[in-house]
């Protein structure tokens, strides 16, 4: 086991936001190990959003802090970091996934120059190189290698998704953020997805931390659930207890309201 | 300091009389103070673009007026002007911009390059090599090189201050995957001092080359888009590429038909209806220099042929 | 014989808000032991928790009161008060756990399914391969179904998916609830032997069997539910 198995990848101790006096999510506090999946769920409203977008820093926390595992640095406050480092970390060793996909690709460039920036961005000069990590990553993501050069606004709303994975994941990040990751997609495609994001946990050790309201991503790819509701994280612990024995009367209900097919 | 720059315009009689009513160069000399600073911090940092206070000139945006408010606060009684567009002296914007400063200024103008003091320009360098006592000023439409990826103002100065260039590759990947080579001809972009990505401007890719190490200052305006950068002397300038997509320079297969340089940028004039075609070089003032020294253009190998022929024939 | 499983004066009870506050208590204050190499038969009318128990050992559901205490590697571990990272190693290395229903994953084919237990720990996928077809075979799924999903798979298929992918890997301590519900005879056979295999391996088991010819065939002793 290495060092970094001993250490959390990510700590997370008592993040808040506000908005003004109303509440974005209060007082919430996790570890997350590499390699583990924590899914937070709650519905519209519950803060899981908002939850996501302070730890990535898109929203500045009121309070609380989130110390990240850097590779070489070791435990960082994500808040101390300069600007500079902060992006360049989000390029790297973290990575994005927005729900929806258009705002996390460039639309107007290739397929394959999209999943190619982030090797451009950090230095890489060889276009042979480059062309070639890229098929290798459309053909992992299941995009057929032939659309390499196609416009994105050619792609069908999973293909964009899957693009996006891809774009994210070709810089080997340790950590990634997804923002209802399914949200919108036809059934046959969130089984694709879902199941190309289970062998890349596995494949690659990622952690993710996944928001979502579907019960059925969670039970599929968490190892560990977050409830939220009102901002509040009302329930937590291994996925299949949460689910199987909930606790909290929201929590209850939240299972039980899944129709079941 | 090569001329002295003082408050007083100093009336000098240079042949050519002023338009009365004006302050010499058109601007007031606060405006020139104003853009004078701009133009020393854009030469203390080479390749960034500095934003000045664009004034309303006599010609419409897009047509120069950048290169106008630079030209116009550097110049000075003693200076020698030469303007070129695409190359040439006498297309009518080169024509109208040089009437402009003979009538606010009176100062000297030449079309020989090696004359001029100040040369401003349009979507070219000259072939002749520039010197360090001389300025060269480009008209430049977007200054900004990364614009056409990324609208927002705010992101690009963002990434020009952290030096996140990669989707200045992006585009170059692109030119790649579409048509198998870097494909852009012109406003190729380069890397400033190995630190800043500037637009060189719409000149040629075939120019780019020029502007690496040149000994003469080289000074950019854009008016509408109210920034300035320069390029001091003897700066490194190095256009992007892949390692396994070097930079490249056109080339032709023809020479110039009048003065026979295979050196220069070459303009393709087309002579007739029937496709006939002549290929001559776009630097005007380089061609006739050449002729003046005697040198021709080669007839093609069909003409000497002929010509052969003919003489064994008699 | 040495214990695997040592619980102490476990309480469970289910709080059900949706149904006006209704409160289940399922299980008051039992204590338990099971050791290596024997079969432990809970049995019990239905609703004394004898499901409950299973699911309690596997911290599928969450201990109220008293502890369940398992050997890991060597140690004992709560598993009542085990952080959640902990309860996974345990799954993975420690327990098997054959449940009655197989949660199917679309997409993932029966014999990936099987190899799966394997891969996570590192087995080299060849060697996965052939275990897992050794598997199949053993409990006669006809090849043709290998490459395919259990999504579409009978009821008998899917358990005896279930069971093998449990069978997998020897965990030292297994809990089995109805292993063999929805199986014909000879499949039932099967699965006796590789539970007897089991036991004789050293393993721990816990199981719930309704069917009398199961439960005598491999039950070491028996523990009654009934008022517990």
């Amino acid at each position: 086991m290495s060092i970094q198995d001993e250490e959390p990848l990510l700590k997370a101790v008592g993040v808040t936001k506000y908005f003004g006096s109303r509440v974005g999510c209060r007082d919430v506090s996790f570890d997350l190990w590499p390699g583990e999946v924590l899914g937070v769920v709650g519905e519209s409203g519950s803060g899981k959003t908002t939850l996501l977008s302070s730890l990535s820093r898109h929203l500045e926390p009121s309070a609380g802090s989130v110390k990240y595992c850097m590779e070489q640095e070791g435990l960082v406050d994500v808040a101390s970091l300069s600007e500079p480092q902060r992006r360049r970390l989000m390029r790297t060793e973290w990575g994005m996934v927005r729900q929806n996909p258009r705002e996390g690709l460039r639309m107007r460039v290739s397929a394959g120059a999209n999943v190619g920036e982030r090797l451009m961005a950090l230095g890489a000069r060889h276009y042979g190189k480059i062309r070639s990590e890229v098929l290798n990553w459309l053909d992992r993501v299941e995009i057929d290698t032939s659309r390499v050069d196609d416009s994105p606004e050619t792609f069908s709303g999973g293909m964009l998704q899957r693009l996006q994975i891809a774009r994210n994941l070709v810089t080997r990040p340790r950590l990634v953020l997804m923002d209802e990751p399914t949200g919108g997609l036809d059934v046959s495609v969130q089984a694709r997805l879902l199941d190309l994001l289970r062998s890349l946990v596995s494949d690659l050790e990622l952690s993710l931390i996944i928001v979502t309201h579907d019960l059925a991503v969670v039970r599929l790819l968490a190892h560990r659930l977050l409830v939220m509701r009102n901002g509040e994280v009302i329930e937590s612990g291994l996925t299949d207890q949460v689910l199987d024995d909930p606790h909290h009367p929201y929590t209850q209900l939240l299972v039980s309201s899944v129709i079941q097919p | 300091m090569r001329k002295q720059l003082s408050l007083q315009p100093r009336i000098k009689d240079t042949g050519s009389p002023r338009l009365a009513g004006y302050n010499f160069a058109y601007l007031d000399e606060g405006t020139k103070r104003m853009i004078r600073r701009a133009i020393l911090k854009a030469v203390a940092i080479p390749g960034h673009q500095v934003p000045f206070g664009s004034r309303e000139m006599p010609l419409p945006l897009g047509w120069g007026t950048g290169g106008i408010q630079v030209t116009a606060s550097v110049i000075g009684p003693d200076d020698i002007l030469k303007v070129i567009d695409q190359g040439s002296d006498d297309t009518t914007n080169a024509v109208s911009i040089r009437r402009f400063f003979t009538q606010t200024t009176g100062v000297r103008t030449t079309e020989k390059t090696r004359e001029a003091t100040l040369i401003q320009t349009r979507h070219r360098i000259p072939e002749t090599p520039l010197g360090p006592e001389q300025i060269i000023i480009f008209q430049v439409p977007i200054p900004e090189p990364l614009r056409f990826l990324e609208p927002r103002e705010v992101e690009t100065c963002k990434m020009h201050g952290l030096a996140e260039y990669g989707v200045m590759y992006v585009k170059l990947y692109e030119d790649i995957s579409a048509h198998g080579r870097i494909a852009t001809a012109y406003n190729y972009p380069v890397m400033v001092h190995h630190r800043y990505v500037t637009s060189p401007s719409p000149i040629p890719r075939f120019d780019n080359p020029k502007m690496d190490r040149m000994p003469a200052l080289q000074l950019f305006g854009a008016g509408r888009e109210k920034r300035i950068y320069a390029i001091p002397p003897y700066t490194t300038v190095k256009s992007l590429d892949f390692e396994d997509h070097p930079f490249e320079i056109e080339k032709w297969d023809h020479c110039c038909a009048l003065c026979g340089s295979s050196e220069s940028y070459l303009d393709e004039i087309v002579t007739d209806d029937q496709g006939g075609r002549l290929f001559v070089c776009s630097d005007t003032d380089y061609c006739e220099e050449r002729r003046v020294a005697g040198h021709k253009s080669a007839p093609p190998d069909t003409v000497k042929l002929a010509i052969t022929r003919l003489k064994r024939g008699k | 014989m040495e214990p695997m499983i040592l619980i102490e004066n476990l309480q469970k009870s289910f709080f059900l808000h949706l149904q006006g506050g209704l409160n289940l208590s399922i299980l008051n204050g039992i204590d338990m032991e099971v050791y290596t190499g024997e079969c432990l038969a809970l049995s019990g009318p239905s609703g004394s928790g004898k499901s409950t128990l299973l699911r309690l050992l596997y911290a599928n559901y969450k201990v109220h009161g008293g502890s369940i205490l398992l050997k890991h590697q060597g140690q004992w571990i709560d598993m009542a008060r085990a952080e959640p990272r902990k309860v996974l190693e345990i799954r993975k290395l420690t327990i098997g756990y054959v449940s009655q229903f197989l949660r199917v994953i679309p997409r993932v084919p029966a014999l990936d399914l099987l190899m799966e237990p394997l891969r996570r720990l590192s087995v080299p996928v060849q060697q996965a391969r052939d275990q897992a077809e050794a598997m199949l075979m053993r409990l006669n799924i006809p090849e043709r179904l290998w490459g395919i999903s259990p999504t579409t798979f009978s009821g008998g298929e899917q358990q005896r998916i279930n069971i093998a992918r449990s069978f997998m890997n020897p965990y030292p301590i297994m809990l089995l609830d109805e292993p063999t519900a929805s199986l014909d005879a000879t499949n039932r056979r099967v699965v006796i032997e590789m539970i007897q295999e089991a036991k004789s391996r050293g393993t721990a088991m816990v199981g719930v069997f309704h069917d009398e010819e199961v439960r005598d065939a491999v039950s070491s002793r028996t523990f009654d539910m009934t008022n517990q």
